[in-house]
């Protein structure tokens, strides 16, 4: 997306800066996937291409709902179906609304060496400022959710906007919009995690056991979150991750190294200018040259008959 | 090129160019590449007309220098074979930075501080090559998992930063060791220098008459 809200930002990829943050009092908002609710229609999926003027390419059939078959730059949203056999024996049919998570620590952003490529707002949306992208793919590594997605076209990187263009005029998101059967809120975080406990409460009266919010801890919760009926194994539902977090190689790729090298680069450098000014450069003196000057001559002069030599 | 008479070929024309092909495209990786690295130096992407030139320059620059220094490694590998002298040397490396090299092991072609660039380049060069295929996101950016993706970023960065303070020390000696530049721009060195630096390599070469870079070459220039 471009930039709509310049003045509310938390985080913005590739600097160092505060970013600005005048407008420090907007709530924290959160889009809440009331699973259990879903009946897979996938209005939200065709939502999110009118409202964003997204059209993928036409696939082919592979004999399930799943369509396309993954996400991609034109695809931002997706219906993921899973057929699964619970303990006692019987078929569930789980779908999954996959996208963004809107991580409120992003390990996209993190990973994105574009300053301003990625931007967090102060409502929570993680936003992806398509000017400034450079078509790295470091974002796909960061992603804790495998969400971003690089255009072949055009070498950006896209996903799910939250439709922070929508969210800034005070509209709910397209697929928020779309839904028929009220799976898809959208509101405060606050309200939207209430509003879960009482649906938790529900299922769980309802025998659903596990049934739980899935807002991970591991990225610090997330401005999309999930009621799911079997929160304890999220993965069954098409490999929601059971515990998300940023990669520990991610997280010392663009920690800790970064500093130290730099420090050795610059040691390096220095210690070299010292070096200089300590020992100075190792120049040829005339005697080296007098001596090789002399092993040639030597070498060259006219032998001596052997027996003169012994 | 023009040679003074009675200096020695330290570096023949192929090598000077193979040589400075690989200079240029280290530099320019070295540039991108910290571009990508930390936001602090997002600014030298500007030299490629900015972050998108960089990150899609990158690696075909990286593959002229795999090609580029294979070259090297072909013209190389034989006179940066590693011996019982080279151990010697290093163990006298103090009074070598002190510029007392009277008394130092006499060395060859070249010392066990080249040696020590030349083979860690030799083994960072591919190693860089192969992580830097593996994050190509345009082409193989489907091709491994995201976790191996993740891995190859992490090797590939430690290992440039390897190869950039193997290049410091690199250019620093070139400076330190006065007569090394011309030896690879204009190609000869005299002498003097041979026999104060590359006593062994001197003598090699006046024991077999030849005017370098090997023993064994012929000479180039008539009635010396």
């Amino acid at each position: 997306m471009t930039n709509y809200q310049s003045q509310n930002y938390i985080r913005i990829s590739a600097t160092t800066l505060t970013p600005p943050s005048a407008r420090n009092h907007e709530a924290e908002m959160a889009k809440l996937i009331d699973v259990t609710r879903c009946i897979g229609c996938k209005a939200c999926q065709a939502a999110c291409m009118e409202w964003n003027d997204l059209r993928s390419t036409v696939g082919t059939f592979h004999g399930t709902l799943e369509n396309p078959m993954d996400l991609d730059p034109q695809t931002w949203t997706l219906m993921r179906f899973t057929e699964h056999e619970n303990d006692k024996g019987d078929l569930e049919w789980l779908i999954r609304k996959d996208g963004c998570m809107h991580c409120e620590d992003p390990g996209c952003l993190k990973a994105c060496p574009a300053p301003g490529a990625i931007v967090q707002y102060e409502n929570g949306i993680v936003d992806f400022i398509s000017e400034n992208c450079i078509g790295c793919g470091y974002c796909v590594k960061g992603c804790p959710f495998n969400i971003p997605r690089i255009s072949q076209v055009d070498h950006k990187s896209y996903k799910c906007t939250l439709c922070s263009d929508r969210v800034a005029v005070n509209l709910e998101p397209a697929c928020v919009k779309a839904c028929p059967t009220g799976a898809i809120l959208f509101g405060s975080k606050q309200n939207m995690t209430d509003w879960a406990g009482e649906r938790v409460e529900d299922l769980k009266s309802r025998g659903f056991e596990n049934a739980g919010l899935y807002d991970p801890p591991g990225v610090s919760g997330t401005h999309v979150m999930y009621v799911l009926h079997h929160a304890d194994t999220p993965s069954i539902y098409a490999g929601l991750p059971d515990n998300p977090k940023i990669s520990a190689t991610v997280e010392f790729w663009k920690g800790l190294i970064k500093p130290v090298a730099l420090l050795g680069v610059a040691a390096a450098v220095v210690s070299g200018f010292m070096h200089w000014v300590i020992a100075g450069p190792n120049e040829v003196q005339p005697e080296d040259e007098e001596e090789a000057h002399r092993i040639i001559e030597g070498k060259n002069a006219p032998k001596s008959p052997p027996e003169a030599a012994t | 090129m023009t040679r003074p008479r009675g200096t020695l070929i330290r570096n023949d024309t192929v090598t000077r160019i193979n040589h400075w092909i690989t200079a240029l495209c280290f530099v320019l990786l070295m540039i991108s590449g910290l571009s990508m690295f930390d936001p602090l130096l997002y600014w030298l992407s500007a030299f490629f007309g900015g972050g998108q030139w960089a990150r899609q320059a990158h690696p075909w620059i990286g593959i002229v220098l795999l090609i580029s220094y294979s070259g090297l490694i072909i013209q190389f590998w034989r006179d940066n074979l590693w011996n019982m002298d080279d151990v010697r040397w290093m163990m006298a490396i103090r009074r070598v930075l002190a510029n007392e090299e009277e008394g130092v092991p006499e060395v060859a072609r070249f010392n066990a501080g080249q040696k020590f660039v030349f083979w860690s380049m030799a083994i960072l060069v591919p190693v860089l090559f192969v992580t830097g295929l593996v994050i190509w996101e345009y082409y193989f950016g489907t091709w491994t998992s995201i976790p191996t993706q993740r891995a190859a970023l992490l090797i590939h960065s430690l290992c440039a930063i390897g190869a950039i303070l193997i290049w410091i020390v690199h250019v620093y000696a070139a400076i330190w060791v006065r007569g090394s530049m011309r030896a690879m721009t204009q190609g000869y060195v005299t002498p003097g220098w041979a026999w104060r630096h590359h006593r062994k390599w001197f003598r090699s070469l006046v024991a077999t008459g030849s005017s370098g870079p090997r023993p064994n070459a012929v000479r180039r220039e008539a009635g010396e």
